[in-house]
């Protein structure tokens, strides 16, 4: 754990949309094993300004796995295919000295590339814009405990919250498709008995509005899942499919 | 000469007892018109728990919204990083919680340094973020039963906060961020992200006082920089914790907008109460970008301890004996023990550090660690269930530690967690600008000199959706609809200043990263006003503050230009802004000749090492006015307690 590492990473770069990008090589020697890998993009990106050049553009915020910004693509695999890590919360220690760490943007039709290892996620703010709310309004709401939850709904609820909405399943994804994403969505907040009366309306609106923003269809692959930092499992998208076939049958119904 | 004569302030605490003020206020505002509130706009910068359920509220009501970020995404706002918990006084437990009581220990917390309407105010409104939150879908955690579950946290005596997991801000943040959503769905609500605030734009009414009427920004990737007008502005704009380099926050969190406001004539209140938190993942030296917190609530189960001897601290914490362990904040304050308020644990970390008796790697020199034990809650409760509890916070730190905490003590160590100060406002939260408020950890909040756990996330959401939504209303009804637009002068004169501040950076040329300058900073507060400061410490750092801000503007070097995506240009323009702000915290803790909350002055101290608090000199809000090349001004707003008298804090 003590003992410093020397590495090379390996980064994607490309100044803009439309534009050719490429490869492009830095070693980092003799450094500590504490660094998490964005700290040892930091420092890559130091060494980038003291010689006048552009550095590496990335997102990233938290830094502790939670606000889902820094998803891009490690050695192939988004977030690196580490366990349940977050491209942040991989630390140099999980690798070996003299290795080469591959960093690309996550690469998925719907997200067009900004820069470099950035690119527009806002496909996915879109998703929940279309019905992934409970329609409440401050002043409305009767004492919390008046609606008791049974604690393994509650809990259910909370994994599939617990989506940080990185995008990683959808560059994971061979069809590009937000599935998962959008079973994460929808499954937190119809498992909730306040999110019951709009559950058919939810369903249909989310799952129309990724159709919409040029996301691909599911043929359960499941590679989504295998990326997903916070577990999320495939099991979540058959409890989709379920309410979005109920709800359309109802709809059809109705009509 | 004095830019702007600074305003006597008027807190404008509304009539009556405590406990009826809000409904005073309430009655007394006035109100516009359903209809009449499309024609205002307002924006909001900011999209955490304060600017989001903001945002969606204002909306809600019919308002034109637009709302601001700096991310990708309003979801990924620093709040989402909240691990705890919020608090509320619904008294679940039935453990003798009541609105007094929230009321009464968050103005002993913030050993009384707080204004006690406001106080009042956040313990009455507690309970109905809870109801809220639960209503629009926030996975709290459940017992059995199905009712919601809740814990206790550092400073209170009750169990009342309530969690989900150790992503309480996480799920409370998309919940304001689903309302949000809605909004925009709705067209109430214009979203903004990835777009920098970079200054405010004030406009004189007809008696030449000056109204927030815009802001001015800049679009993170385009580089296009432009002014926005409207009819108030609020600044949901968060903590300016970064200012120490490394802290707990978000890299990206800064203090430009609310640096810039304070340019522009708003007054900053109490700079120097910034709060360090005790459960943090020790520092590892070289290379770091941010210290990662262990949430507070690991204090509950976890017993804190460090070796009697010095000698035995490079020793396996496992072979040392009971008899050997110094329980150090179960020794110093047997009534609150491990569950002891942050600032006055993480001092007394501090403390055994300083004496050699730390533990974990030598950074700087220096053992900065202790441990954090849950032997016997395992073997108390069983493994399971502090898995059940803590699980992903022993997985975060052994994520970042390679150490398994089930098997060897955590090592934990104070870090720079978040600041009380912040723009003044009055009850209304409004600024000393008028028609500028300011919500969440940006403002000064109601937490005086130290904040209590899960307070926060109460704060941001009372303010968001209760608070501001009844408060700013008020101010439009007064003032009605404006006509300014973004040609109007006083746009183009501050669209001016912002490019010549931009192309100033740019133009510097020199040959050192922003960061490096950020790092030093840092290093110059946390070592002369951090935890414990001196008047002879915080006059060198102001001393050497003004040195690195002159380096910073000779020898800054950003590659690139300004009308591109430029990280190391936004990263500078923070840095710039922290330069100055770091010299008013000096300033300020220079100022305040006497020990209160997480502001521990070392010529103030009782015998044995606990903060003497000065309530006849210093009983009150110290609100700083920027005069441009002269030195600041501080006025002060002082503070009465009517309801609790000032006792001296006591956790023994
Ligand atoms: C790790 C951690 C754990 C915490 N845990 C708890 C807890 O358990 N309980 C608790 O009560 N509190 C906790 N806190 C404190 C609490 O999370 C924060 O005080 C609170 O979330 C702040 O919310 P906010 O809405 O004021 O600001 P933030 O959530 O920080 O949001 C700021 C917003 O402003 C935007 N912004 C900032 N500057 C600009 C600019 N110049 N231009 C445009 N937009 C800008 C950002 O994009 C963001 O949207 C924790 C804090 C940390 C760091
Ligand atoms: S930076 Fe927030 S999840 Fe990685």
């Amino acid at each position: 754990m003590s003992a410093p590492i020397s590495l090379t990473l390996r980064v994607w770069r490309q100044d803009g949309p439309g534009v050719k990008g490429r490869f492009e090589d830095h070693r980092l020697n003799s450094v500590s094993r504490h660094l998490s890998l964005l700290e040892a993009l930091d420092l890559v990106n130091e060494r980038l300004v003291a010689g006048g050049k552009r550095p590496i553009a990335f997102d990233h915020d938290c830094r502790e796995g939670i606000c889902g910004a820094c998803a891009m693509t490690v050695n192939g695999v988004p977030h690196g295919g580490l366990g349940r890590l977050t491209v942040c919360q991989i630390h140099l220690h999980r690798f070996s000295d003299g290795d080469r760490i591959v960093l690309e943007p996550l690469r998925a039709r719907p997200f067009a590339l900004i820069r470099d290892l950035v690119v527009d996620r806002s496909p996915l703010d879109a998703i929940q814009q279309a019905g992934g709310f409970i329609s409440v309004r401050p002043g409305q709401a009767p004492d919390a405990n008046v609606v008791p939850i049974a604690r393994d709904i509650a809990e259910t609820a909370l994994d599939l919250a617990s989506c940080i909405g990185c995008g990683a399943c959808v560059a994971a994804c061979p069809n590009g498709s937000a599935m998962l994403f959008t079973a994460a969505k929808v499954g937190h907040l119809n498992l909730l008995p306040q999110g019951a009366p709009e559950a058919d309306r939810r369903a249909l609106a989310m799952v129309q509005a990724m159709d919409h923003a040029g996301f691909g269809a599911c043929s359960n692959h499941g590679e989504c899942a295998a990326v997903c930092p916070k577990g999320i499992g495939v099991s979540a998208i058959a409890r989709l499919t379920r309410a979005y076939t109920g709800a359309a049958r109802r709809q059809l119904l109705s009509l | 000469m004095t830019r702007y004569p600074p305003p006597i302030l008027d807190p404008r605490i509304p009539p009556g007892p405590l406990a009826e003020k809000w409904r005073n206020r309430r009655a007394s505002g006035r109100l516009v018109a359903p209809a009449n509130r499309r024609r205002y706009e307002i924006i909001v910068v900011g999209s955490g728990l304060a600017g989001a359920s903001a945002a969606a509220t204002l909306g809600g009501l019919g308002y034109r919204v637009r709302c601001f970020c700096y991310q990708d995404s309003p979801r990924r706002a620093h709040s989402v990083a909240a691990q705890g918990g919020i608090n509320a006084a619904k008294n679940y437990r039935n453990d003798g919680d009541s609105i007094d009581r929230l009321f009464a220990d968050t103005m002993r917390g913030g050993d009384f340094r707080a204004r006690e309407a406001n106080v009042w105010r956040l313990a009455e409104v507690s309970n109905a973020i809870i109801d809220h939150c639960v209503a629009i879908g926030v996975p709290f955690a459940r017992e059995y039963g199905g009712m919601l579950d809740n814990r206790s946290f550092g400073g209170a005596l009750v169990s009342r906060t309530f969690y989900a997991r150790g992503q309480t801000g996480q799920q409370l943040l998309l919940g304001a961020y689903a309302q949000l959503n809605q909004q925009i769905a709705a067209g109430t609500v214009t979203m903004h992200p990835r777009t920098e605030m970079l200054d405010l734009v004030t406009v004189a009414d007809g008696n030449g006082t000056r109204h927030a009427k815009g802001i001015v920004t800049r679009h993170l990737v385009t580089g296009e920089i432009r002014a926005w007008a409207a009819d108030a502005v609020v600044l949901a704009t968060g903590g300016y914790s970064n200012v120490f380099f490394l802290s707990t926050n978000a890299i990206g969190c800064n203090a430009t907008a609310i640096w810039r406001a304070y340019r522009r004539g708003a007054g900053f209140a109490n700079p120097c109460f910034t709060q360090i938190h005790p459960t943090c993942i020790p520092p590892h030296g070289e290379g770091q970008s941010k210290l990662t917190l262990m949430s507070e609530s690991l204090r509950n189960d976890g017993r804190v301890w460090v070796p009697k001897d010095p000698a035995d601290c490079d020793k396996d914490p496992l072979a040392i004996p009971e008899d050997r362990r110094d329980y150090f904040l179960e020794r110093r304050y047997p009534a609150y023990g491990n569950l002891v308020p942050r600032d006055i644990a993480s001092r007394a970390a501090k403390a055994v550090c300083d004496e050699g008796r730390g533990v974990g790697p030598l950074v700087g020199g220096l053992r900065r660690g202790v441990y954090l034990d849950f032997t016997e809650s395992e073997a108390r409760y069983g493994h399971d269930a502090i898995v059940a509890r803590y699980g992903n916070l022993f997985e975060m730190y052994e994520s970042i530690t390679g150490e398994d905490a089930h098997r060897r003590p955590m090592r934990i160590y104070p870090a720079p967690h978040y600041t009380m100060g912040g723009l003044w406002v009055d009850y209304d939260l409004m600024s000393t600008i008028p028609g500028l408020f300011v919500i969440g950890e940006a403002n000064f909040s109601d937490h005086g000199a130290n904040r209590l756990g899960a307070s926060a996330l109460m704060q941001g959401l009372g303010d968001g959706y209760f608070i501001l939504p009844v408060t700013l209303p008020d101010y439009l009804a007064r003032s009605g609809p404006s006509s300014v637009t973004p040609d109007d002068p006083d746009f183009h004169s501050v669209l001016a200043d912002v490019r010549a501040r931009v192309d100033g950076l740019l133009a510097v040329s020199g040959t050192r990263s922003a960061r490096s300058f950020h790092a030093e900073l840092g290093r110059i507060l946390w070592d002369r006003c951090g935890m414990s400061r001196n008047a002879e410490g915080l006059a060198k750092a102001i001393e050497e503050i003004g040195e690195l801000r002159r380096a910073f503007w000779s020898d800054l070097r950003i590659p690139g230009k300004g009308e591109e995506l430029n990280t190391e240009l936004e990263r500078a323009g923070r840095v710039a802004d922290f330069l100055e702000l770091g010299e008013l915290m000096c300033r300020d803790a220079m100022m305040r000749e006497e020990s209160c909350g997480a502001h521990f002055r070392e010529e103030h101290q009782t015998e044995d090492g606990e903060a003497a608090r000065d309530d006849e000199r210093f009983a009150h809000v110290a609100v700083w006015f920027d005069q441009g090349e002269a030195p600041p001004v501080r006025v002060i707003e002082p503070l009465t307690f009517s309801a609790i008298a000032p006792a001296p804090r006591s956790y023994r």
